[in-house]
């Protein structure tokens, strides 16, 4: 039997091959589990969407909601607010994208595009979150009346583009709709 | 053996270069690859290595449970569930854990019962054994701290009962069981403790498991023969010869493994842990793990004062002392010959000593009551004659089987008695070594 | 060797055995006082949810939460589990929110600091019949009737020597449901004569932590009305909540059992090939 083994050297290689690929298979698809459980769990992604009451937010409110763990601005504009930010022509955007998960990804960053829509200029809502490094930007500060970020200077303006600093996108606006004429849904 | 010299040497630049700096390939090669072990060892050696692998796969998965764990009372119940509900793949993780935990231990007392079977404990070995000892009172402390942690019925009332034990030291025991707790009953300050200690404890295992490694490597394995390695042909490299046999023991022991962790995973937990503790209530009977009951047979079967010592303290001292005695193995030994292969009369008696543990083991699982409390007692009496009586007695009176002259003699013997079928040289005999 | 082995086993034997007829001696002394419970072992019941490719009947579940809403829920909550999750029942998101708007959970505090209640959502777990446990215990005379979200894994009769040992190979893991449909249609069941029964305890025979508990028999024929045309018996509505209480207790059991297959395939196969791969390394080697 040893006689045969030797004399085929080509099936003894075929299993060793296929015994290493096996064992290497095996260890990835134990790996898995391993860094599957790291992803957010199924009690974090369902707690994805939460309602608002803005019905006592006045011309030039705003309210900060906590959504999936981060700050969600919601600033009802005042008309000086609007019109400076309707005003700003798009060429002196550093980020011609409007960001806003409720349109198309590729849609102009206008004023309109920015906000909750037609008839509803004047509500702003977005992710509080600078999209330079993580930071919370301070509301109504910076050049621009907007938002200013005090970690590393980016300012934003009342529609919350990005206009000067080290920032490189405008603040993110993330899935809404007005379910009532005084609640927002977010998420 | 392996203190000669190395058969290292690397062939390329840049091996020889870290070779000269920090000559851990070489470690690595000497120590797994050219490293010589005996040609004739059985399956029942697989179990180190088997070991090894539980124990990385359980430090593995308990880090991983450690992310989704909350260490507080009040949480801690939550948070096991949450980890089996919305955790990704957390049920599988820590049913992998779980289930880990026991076959670590028949891991380790398959790996136990091997060495006391081929005697491995016997000079020059007492070291290697004492370190193992060591690594099994390790695991038994991480064993218990864990069983804690997901904070049902069953851990309450164990660590309850457990740090009880304490209490039977006389004049210190209340302080001592308080030192241990961080107060007056099992709680917050306690569950905290155990989680810290049971994190640390497997990295000190680790440490004393390359220490024992250490120890074997120093005078080699024993075999089924238990006579020392004496020539070159009495061995073979560990790779590939032992590694592709500790590796298909390996896959075997996994695939027992994963039939419990997949299609009974709780088969050897209790009912009462996935019921939140309750510091009022307690279970009807409370049991610890499985692989604590032999010695939860012994702690009960003392049921009588003896002396100055009470049956409470008395129960304790014999369940410790049924794990202290194994420490002294080495020394209660008297035999001359070091595998039961040929001491027919320790063989039975080993033999009756693996049952009688059996037997202690499902004791300690019933009520202590009527019958089983006259039963723990003849066991736990067997267990300890086994080490105290028969051990020193049997070296001196028993009349060995003769012995080959070596390990490549033992081998050719056994091959020309199983001559009917040469073919079978490869395959029949390894079940016996 | 083998003369040697079969002795131990004889002496095994003899020692088990001993023991075994002590303790049944024991026990058939005492129909009308018992010392161990339950009196009678769970029936065992064919689950489909059982053996190695084992799946949740959904309109079985669904029946379940069903009688788990209209009868159980009055005592029992079920705070591990999330509305979200009845997904797994075969209903779709809509269905799912609807029912969780059923429930109303407490939630706040609001911007003025109070605490309020409102409809659930589907991330929110089942509330409790009680706002906490001490007025659960009160309105139960005294013993809070116990949450149900595992109780289809805590609770289980012992097996005994030697059926746990079989239980490995038929992977029986149907303690739970077997336990929970034996009480709920074992209390018609009449006490032994000369039996004793506790003033505002029902006997159940069934009943693994004494002759009988506080609950009273909790479903009737009739009770729940059921859309799919299944019998609406007792029989039939314990058989559906005691599944259904398995699901709640281990949600991902399909996904254990099919990962299970594909994972014992794949050792079973490695361990072929890793022993081919043996033979050939030890082939020249006597050992």
């Amino acid at each position: 039997m040893s006689a045969t083994d030797t004399s085929e050297p080509n099936r003894r290689d075929f299993l060793y091959v296929a015994t290493g690929m096996a064992g290497a298979v095996g260890a990835a698809a134990v790996a898995w589990p391993f860094i599957d459980q790291m992803r957010p769990d199924a009690s974090t992604l369902a707690a994805s969407s939460i309602e608002v009451d803005v019905s006592s937010l006045t011309p030039g409110m705003s309210l900060t909601v906590k959504w999936r763990g981060k700050p969600v601005f919601i600033r009802n504009r005042t008309p000086e607010e609007i019109k400076a930010a309707q005003e700003v022509p798009m060429a002196d955007l550093k980020d011609p994208v409007a960001r806003n998960a409720n349109i198309s990804s590729d849609a102009q960053a206008t004023d309109i595009d920015r906000t909750a829509g037609e008839g509803k200029e004047n509500w702003l809502v977005m992710v509080g979150v600078c999209t330079h490094l993580g930071c919370v930007p301070l509301g109504q500060q910076g050049d621009f009346g907007g938002w200013f970020c005090p970690c590393h200077g980016s300012h934003y303006d009342t529609a919350g583009r990005i206009r000067k600093g080290p920032a490189p996108e405008n603040l993110h606006i993330p899935n809404f709709q007005f379910i009532s004429d005084t609640t927002i849904r977010v998420g | 053996m392996s203190g000669g010299h190395s058969t290292y040497s690397p062939k390329t630049g840049i091996g020889r270069w870290i070779d000269a700096r920090m000559p851990l390939p070489r470690l690595v090669h000497d120590s797994f690859v050219s490293y010589p072990v005996p040609r004739n060892l059985n399956y029942a050696y697989t179990f180190g290595g088997i070991l090894s692998i539980m124990l990385v796969a359980q430090i593995l998965t308990g880090v991983v449970l450690a992310m989704h764990y909350a260490n507080d009372t009040t949480l801690a119940f939550q948070s096991v569930e949450k980890i089996m509900r919305d955790v990704n793949s957390g049920w599988l993780l820590r049913y992998m854990h779980s289930n880990g935990a026991s076959f670590f231990f028949i891991a380790v007392y398959i790996h136990i019962m091997r060495g006391l079977y081929y005697g491995s404990y016997k000079a020059p070995r007492e070291l290697l054994w004492i370190l193992g000892c060591i690594i099994y009172l390790l695991m038994m402390a991480t064993g218990f701290m864990g069983y804690v942690l997901p904070w049902g019925q069953m851990s309450f009332w164990g660590a309850t009962v457990i740090t009880g034990f304490f209490t039977a030291i006389p004049l210190v025991g209340e302080w001592v069981q308080q030192l241990l707790l961080g107060g007056f009953a099992v709680d917050n300050p306690t569950l905290n403790r155990f989680f810290a200690l049971h994190y640390l404890l497997p990295f000190m295992i680790a440490g004393v498991v390359v220490l024992h490694v250490w120890a074997l490597h120093v005078t080699g394995q024993t075999n089924p023969t238990g006579i020392e390695v004496k020539s070159k042909t009495d061995t073979v490299a560990f790779t590939p010869y032992a590694t592709i046999k500790d590796g298909f023991a390996m896959v075997v022991f996994l695939a027992v493994f994963a039939y419990f962790i997949f299609y009974i995973p709780n088969f050897l937990g209790h009912p009462d842990n996935y019921i939140q503790a309750d510091s009022l209530k307690t279970p009807a009977h409370i049991v610890p793990e499985w692989y604590y009951l032999p010695f939860y047979a012994i702690l009960r079967a003392i049921t009588f004062n003896i002396g100055p010592i009470d049956s409470k303290l008395g129960g304790v001292l014999a369940m410790f002392g049924s794990i202290a005695v194994l420490f002294v193995v080495p020394w209660l030994d008297t035999s001359k010959v070091r595998s039961a292969v040929y001491r027919p009369w320790y063989k039975l008696f080993f033999w009756l000593f693996v049952i009688n543990a059996i037997f202690l083991g499902w004791l300690g699982s019933r009520p202590a009551e009527g019958a089983y409390v006259i039963m723990s007692q003849l066991a736990t009496l067997y267990y300890f004659a086994f080490f105290l009586v028969i051990m020193p007695v049997l070296g001196l009176i028993e009349t060995p089987r003769r012995l080959p002259n070596s390990i490549t003699e033992a081998v050719l013997e056994k091959n020309k008695s199983g001559s009917a079928h040469p073919a079978g040289a490869t395959a029949a005999p390894e079940t016996r070594g | 060797m083998k003369k040697i082995l079969n002795g131990l086993a004889v002496i095994g034997f003899l020692l088990v055995g001993s023991a075994g007829v002590a303790v049944a001696a024991e026990e058939a002394n005492h129909a009308a006082e018992p010392t161990h419970f339950p009196i009678h072992k769970p029936k065992e019941m064919d689950w489909t949810f059982a053996g190695p490719f084992g799946t949740f009947d959904k309109g079985q579940l669904q029946r379940g939460l069903k009688i788990y809403k209209e009868v159980c829920s009055a005592c029992h909550s079920m705070n591990l589990v999330a509305f979200r999750t009845l997904e797994d029942l075969g209903y779709s998101e809509a269905q799912v929110k609807a029912f969780a708007a059923e429930y109303e959970v407490q939630d706040g505090p609001n911007g003025d600091g109070e605490m309020f209640t409102r409809k659930a959502l589907p991330g929110d777990h089942f509330p409790s019949p009680f706002p906490n446990s001490a007025a659960a215990a009160a309105a139960n005379g005294g013993a809070a009737p116990p949450d149900f979200s595992l109780i289809a894994k805590a609770r289980g009769v012992e097996r005994g020597f030697p059926t746990f040992v079989f239980d490995i190979f038929t992977m029986y893991a149907s303690n739970g449901p077997d336990y929970i449909h034996a009480l709920l249609t074992g209390y018609d069941e009449q006490p032994p004569a000369g039996m004793e029964i506790a003033e505002g305890t029902h006997y159940n025979p069934f009943f693994v932590g004494g002759k009988s508990l506080a609950m009273a028999k909790p479903l009737s024929d009739g009770q729940v009305t059921y859309e799919d045309g299944s019998p609406e018996t007792v029989e039939q509505y314990s058989r559906d909540v005691s599944a259904f209480l398995m699901w709640a207790a281990e949600p991902h059991l399909e996904a254990r059992k099919q990962t299970g297959f594909a994972v014992m395939i794949f050792l079973v196969l490695f361990a072929g090939l890793v022993y081919a791969t043996k033979r050939k390394v030890w082939a020249n080697v006597a050992h």
